[in-house]
């Protein structure tokens, strides 16, 4: 006998340390819409999508592009009246989109974080470079010329890596992260 | 006295932001505070890491905390992305005895253990309370009188909130300017975010904040925005032009870590603090600087 659950409650699952149900909390005020600076750029403003993961919309809520368009600037939760962690709420509802391999067309959001945690596994490291795959290609040509102009001149400036810096002891960080998560994937 | 912290640049730090590293090098230096940096420090994750697995993010960032125990100091973080990743890592094992058990058992296989006993620092916290405005200005030897500075706070240093500090108005970034002898301006965007990585992944929406960011500065009449955090100085710099391109304005507006302005008003060479590596040459700023009387040092300059 399965027992199925919401997906309210598939969300409320995924936020870290979430006492009680803190979505059940929201009063709807409108606050975190107001608050953040990408809300002209999504799909549903952070109101809405909380009031549509309540309502158990999750199609529409996947399909958005909300989520993919926070900045990670936690403005809106240090002003929710509520005490809701909508930045941490956002992250969830990414982690979630990328487990199910669901996610609206054409983002890149995704994609590049993919490369980058496949990029941090392998050197310990950050390297700009190998990034650049993930995205470029999604880009048009005036943008891309723009991002070509942007790197040479990084790379005058002595500011743009060109080779790969890695961590020494590489062997037993990459067996570190094989105790949190199975490798298989990522390597 | 002498101060002495664990100090995790960051992977920004080693290329892109070298400036940032250079200055917060010799300021720190000439303030009688040694940064030491972390042995075989590794990536904090950044934001993308919680986007794929929060618990491999918090495994990233509690190994350079280990790393950080074994020294014995509280650790220094220059970027705020990095700094809120291990503040709030350090926060969640220490408040959660199974998360902390779980990421340890991982930890064994590089041979460390997380503790809880390390405190968090950001860099501007070092200046702001460890250093203090007040020995700040008695080491002042070239004050940077009549530079119009706008403090640009960004999004991590103070968010999310952790005591009880002023998550809206806050004013220890203003009390630096002005120990260092520069007028800070009244920036009204100086919380707001700068897109972070939204400027790869949403560009349309990062380069309309960007813009947002410099028409405050230039509202204000800032001859230079400060910034303490790599991400920030990146978007509001080397898209600068690209904001221009996109939406026909002519904005050039210096962007500086505010340890580079420490630097110049305690007589540091500009060279050794990174200054010329800018796209927005800071120089024109400096100049009038020197012009009206209050030099700092020009003996570097190309």
């Amino acid at each position: 006998m399965s027992e199925t659950i919401s997906f309210r409650q598939e969300v409320a699952n995924l936020l870290y340390a979430s006492e009680g149900e803190p979505l059940n909390t929201c009063i709807q005020c409108g606050t975190c819409s107001g608050t953040c600076p990408v809300a002209p750029y999504m799909d549903y403003t952070p109101r809405q999508i909380i009031a549509m993961i309540n309502q158990g919309m999750k199609e529409q809520v996947l399909e958005s592009n909300t989520f993919w368009y926070c900045a990670s600037c936690y403005h809106c939760t240090v002003r929710c009246p509520q005490d809701i962690n909508i930045t941490d709420l956002m992250y969830a509802l990414k982690r979630y989109s990328i487990w199910k391999g669901q996610h609206k067309e054409g983002l890149i959001g995704p994609t590049f974080s993919e490369a980058f945690v496949k990029m941090i596994v392998r050197t310990g490291r950050s390297f700009e470079p190998v990034l650049a795959p993930s995205y470029i290609f999604s880009f048009g040509m005036r943008e891309l010329l723009l991002e070509v102009q942007g790197a040479t001149e990084l790379l005058l400036k002595g500011r743009l890596p060109l080779l790969p810096s890695r961590i020494k002891r590489l062997d037993n960080f990459k067996r570190m992260l094989g105790r949190i998560i199975p490798m298989g994937g990522l390597e | 006295m002498k101060k002495e912290f664990a100090y995790f640049p960051g992977c920004s730090l080693e290329k892109m932001a070298i400036s940032y590293h250079m200055s917060a090098i010799e300021t720190t230096k000439k303030l009688g505070v040694h940064l030491k940096e972390l042995e075989d420090w590794n990536c904090c994750g950044a934001t993308t890491y919680s986007y794929i697995d929060e618990l491999l993010a918090y495994t990233l960032s509690a190994r350079n905390l280990a790393i950080a125990e074994q020294t014995g100091l509280d650790v220094v973080a220059p970027c705020s992305a990095c700094y809120k990743n291990m503040y709030f890592t350090a926060a969640h094992l220490k408040k959660d005895p199974d998360l902390a058990e779980h990421i340890n058992f991982a930890l064994e296989e590089d041979n460390l253990h997380f503790t809880g006993s390390v405190g968090v620092k950001h860099l501007i916290e070092v200046f702001a309370y460890d250093i203090g405005p007040e020995e700040l200005k008695s080491k002042v030897v070239k004050p940077l009188t009549g530079l119009r500075i706008a403090p640009y706070y960004g999004c991590q240093i103070v968010r999310p909130q952790k005591d009880h500090e002023d998550v809206e108005l806050p004013q220890f970034f203003e009390e630096i300017l002005s120990a260092i002898g520069a007028t800070p301006v009244n920036y009204p965007l100086k919380m707001r975010c700068c897109g972070g990585s939204l400027i790869i992944s949403s560009r349309p929406a990062a380069l309309s904040m960007v813009r947002n960011l410099l028409q405050c500065a230039v509202d204000s009449q800032a001859d230079v925005v400060a910034t303490a955090c790599p991400m920030c100085q990146v978007n509001l710099e080397v898209y600068q032009q690209q904001v221009n391109q996109e939406f026909g304005t002519n904005f050039s507006v210096p962007i500086m870590y505010f340890t580079q302005l420490i630097g110049l008003a305690l007589g540091i060479p500009q060279k050794k603090l990174g200054i010329g590596k800018e796209f927005v040459a800071a120089t024109p700023a400096l100049l009038r600087l020197e012009q009206a009387g209050a030099a700092p040092d020009q003996e570097t300059k190309e």
